[in-house]
């Protein structure tokens, strides 16, 4: 008899042959779970005298927690950024397809957009959890419109904003609410927005700092009001320079308050940034990196053109190009110095934590925490997700030793598994 | 008596472990007739479940009809605390095999009553009609079990304070503060140990020499309380070379005859 009943009757599944990420490191150790949630074994048995229900072998997988995925505009040509009238539904057909890449939670991102968007896309939206469905909605990350003219990247000029009249109502405003925002990026030069920071954080929302050119003390005081993310570093702001490195210096910064950590978002796609970018700012701060594809309308499309928020991308294999407003559109050239704006990724969430471990070198557990634990820490949802704890929710990635996504379990069901 | 002397300590748990198996085996038990096995914990034994993991992998053994009943827990230690005798069974025996979880008995260390959780203790092993192999270490002051020098040799299962060199030995288990050391454990009985059908003492290093030395050449003594065993009618020691070290020569000679470390097998 599986147990005595005396904590709760539900199934208890045993996973075993596997190696779990547990205190940060790979064990070769036994997980359970039972309703949804990883249970301490040892307690089972001398307290409730009980063992499993159901083994599943996991053939020497890895069995790491769940991918979770901050920046996602869209894929399989969804765009999230398009207002349609059944937002829902492109929701859910891009959360059950990340199932595959072993993303089990994720943020919807919709990049600069009219009011009119805001107001008829987030209503339609709500935190939700997982499952068969697909990855679980964590609320979304509204990258803009507060943010930077000269950093706009693929984001619609005519769109951008500024604070008027006094920061928060010109949130409400644009958005028309902050109900199931997890997560806004803003540019903190702008006037008036240090104390949006500060609102925004006591709401709980996240604050992240992105398309912007603030120099390292505006964005020191955004991070003193709240502020713990920076959207794609070094993508689409200031770069580097050594008597004032920017954003990119809040990676050392020592006005960091005591106990906080500061996370970044890198697109590990091999594009966005050059190894060894990846590799000085993974070594300057490695605790903070946290994964995100970034992903656009095209992930999982075939090369061509497509819609992303208001604009027109092109797809040359992993690349994505901002099109050009006239209908001829040139090649690109194979010289690296021409600017060309990139605008987003095709790559998907296995594919930048492979690509991260392979360019900077690091221990398969750092790679997965980046894609896992870290996100959580980031929205402050790790007594839940992004660890293997007892109590947390059992939402798993069964992976090869080469990191390629075997399974996928959102609260202990297997939601995805690789054909044969 | 026995005293079976192996080369190392490895080959010194491989033999103990196969007595184990071969023991169960030959018992036959089922539902309605369980082997119960007397355990105990430390680094002696680690080697030994070791092997009966290893056993119980390759399908040689199955514990599902085994009863176990551990000699000791510290008292007011948590449960779940790394250095419990629970963890210690649980993480180095209980989690890889396939016993039955009522069938794995611990003392509770953080009972409401200590005094009667021994008493309920005594009465399970009772209800299961005794010990059929006791399993045991010993101490490098000869103690069995938490039955320090002067120990009642027919004591019974019970709260005992533990010797200030104990609680020393121990600091290394807890980050070398002796303050967070447990001071008092509960205990099964020299007499306890002495009820079961046949005792398995395992013995290695030379720090456990002097000890075996004191438990089997000379007499018994309740301040070497292993050496209570030499008037139990089935005792076997097993040890490695080390730990014969202060042995006489003639008395491993004698030992160490033709056949007997082949009874494992």
């Amino acid at each position: 008899m599986p147990s005595n009943k005396s904590v709760s009757d539900a199934a208890i599944t045993q996973f075993i042959n596997c190696r779990i990420l547990r205190d940060h490191r790979l064990q070769r150790d036994d997980l359970w779970v039972r309703e949804g949630k990883v249970l301490d074994p040892e307690k089972l048995f001398f307290d409730e005298k009980g063992y499993a229900d159901k083994l599943v072998d996991c053939e020497g997988s890895i069995i790491a927690p769940g991918f979770i995925d901050v920046q996602i505009n869209g894929g399989y040509g969804i765009d999230f950024s398009q207002a349609s009238d059944d937002v829902s539904s492109g929701v859910s057909f891009v959360a059950k397809k990340i199932l595959q890449h072993g993303v089990t939670s994720f943020c919807p991102t919709l990049v600069t957009s009219p009011p009119a968007v805001y107001h008829k896309v987030l209503p339609q939206i709500k935190v939700s959890d997982g499952g068969e469905h697909g990855a679980g909605v964590l609320g979304f990350h509204l990258e803009g419109p507060f943010i930077s003219v000269e950093k706009k990247g693929a984001h619609p000029e005519q769109f951008l904003r500024t604070f008027q009249s006094g920061g928060i109502e010109d949130l409400m405003e644009a958005y028309g609410g902050l109900d199931n925002i997890a997560m806004v990026t803003l540019a903190p030069e702008l006037g008036g927005s240090q104390s949006v920071v500060k609102e925004l954080c006591q709401r709980g929302i996240t604050v992240s700092l992105g398309h912007s050119v603030a120099n390292l003390s505006q964005a020191e005081e955004a991070v003193h009001h709240g502020a713990s993310f920076i959207t794609h570093l070094f993508n689409a702001m200031l770069p580097f320079h050594h008597r004032d490195p920017g954003i990119v210096g809040l990676l050392t910064s020592d006005q960091v308050p005591a106990g906080r950590t500061v996370y970044y978002g890198m697109i590990a796609d091999g594009i966005h940034t050059n190894p060894a970018a990846l590799r000085i700012a993974h070594r300057a701060h490695p605790s903070g990196l946290v994964l995100v594809t970034d992903a656009i309308t095209a992930m999982g499309l075939p090369p061509g053109r497509h819609t992303l928020g208001q604009q027109v991308i092109e797809i040359q294999g992993l690349h994505a190009y901002v099109a050009g407003l006239n209908a001829a559109y040139q090649p690109p050239t194979t010289c690296s110095a021409c600017t060309k704006t990139l605008c987003g990724s095709i790559a998907t969430m296995d594919m930048c934590v492979r690509h991260f471990k392979h360019a900077s070198g690091c221990s398969v557990e750092e790679a997965l925490e980046a894609a896992s634990l870290h996100p959580a820490k980031l929205l402050g949802i790790s007594h839940k997700k992004g660890n293997l704890d007892y109590g947390s929710d059992a939402d798993l990635v069964l992976l090869d030793d080469a990191l390629n996504v075997e399974a996928t379990f959102i609260s202990g069901e297997e939601v995805w598994r690789k054909g044969p | 008596m026995r005293l079976v002397i192996l080369d190392d300590y490895d080959l010194a748990s491989e033999w103990a472990a196969k007595y184990i198996r071969n023991r169960i085996i030959q018992f036959k038990p089922s539902a309605e007739r369980y082997f119960t096995l007397g355990l105990p914990t430390g680094s002696t034994p680690y080697g030994c479940y070791k092997k009966l993991i290893e056993f119980y992998r390759s399908g040689d053994i199955s514990f599902k009809y085994v009863k176990t009943f551990n000699m000791d827990e510290y008292v007011g230690l948590p449960r779940a605390h790394p250095e419990s005798y629970h963890s210690y069974m649980w993480n180095n025996f209980f989690k890889h095999i396939d016993i039955d979880p009522a069938n794995a008995h611990i003392l509770d260390g953080n009972a409401e009553d200590l005094e009667t959780e021994c008493q309920a203790y005594e009465q399970k092993i009772a209800e299961a009609g005794g010990i059929e192999l006791f399993v045991g270490g010993i101490g490098p002051d000869g103690h069995i079990a938490f039955n320090e020098p002067g120990s009642s040799l027919v004591s019974r299962t019970r709260v005992k304070t533990l010797a200030k060199d104990t609680i020393v030995a121990n600091a290394r288990f807890f980050g070398n503060d002796l303050n967070k050391v447990p001071t008092m454990a509960l205990t099964v009985g020299v007499g306890t140990v002495m009820d079961a059908k046949e005792v398995m003492i395992l013995i290695t290093g030379a720090h456990k020499a002097f000890a075996l030395y004191k438990a089997i050449e000379e007499g018994v003594n309740h301040m070497w309380t292993v050496s209570a065993f030499q008037q139990h009618p089935r005792t076997i020691f097993v040890c490695d070379e080390d730990a014969t070290l202060e042995l006489r020569v003639k008395t491993v000679k004698y030992f160490k005859g033709p056949s007997s470390t082949d009874d494992a097998e």
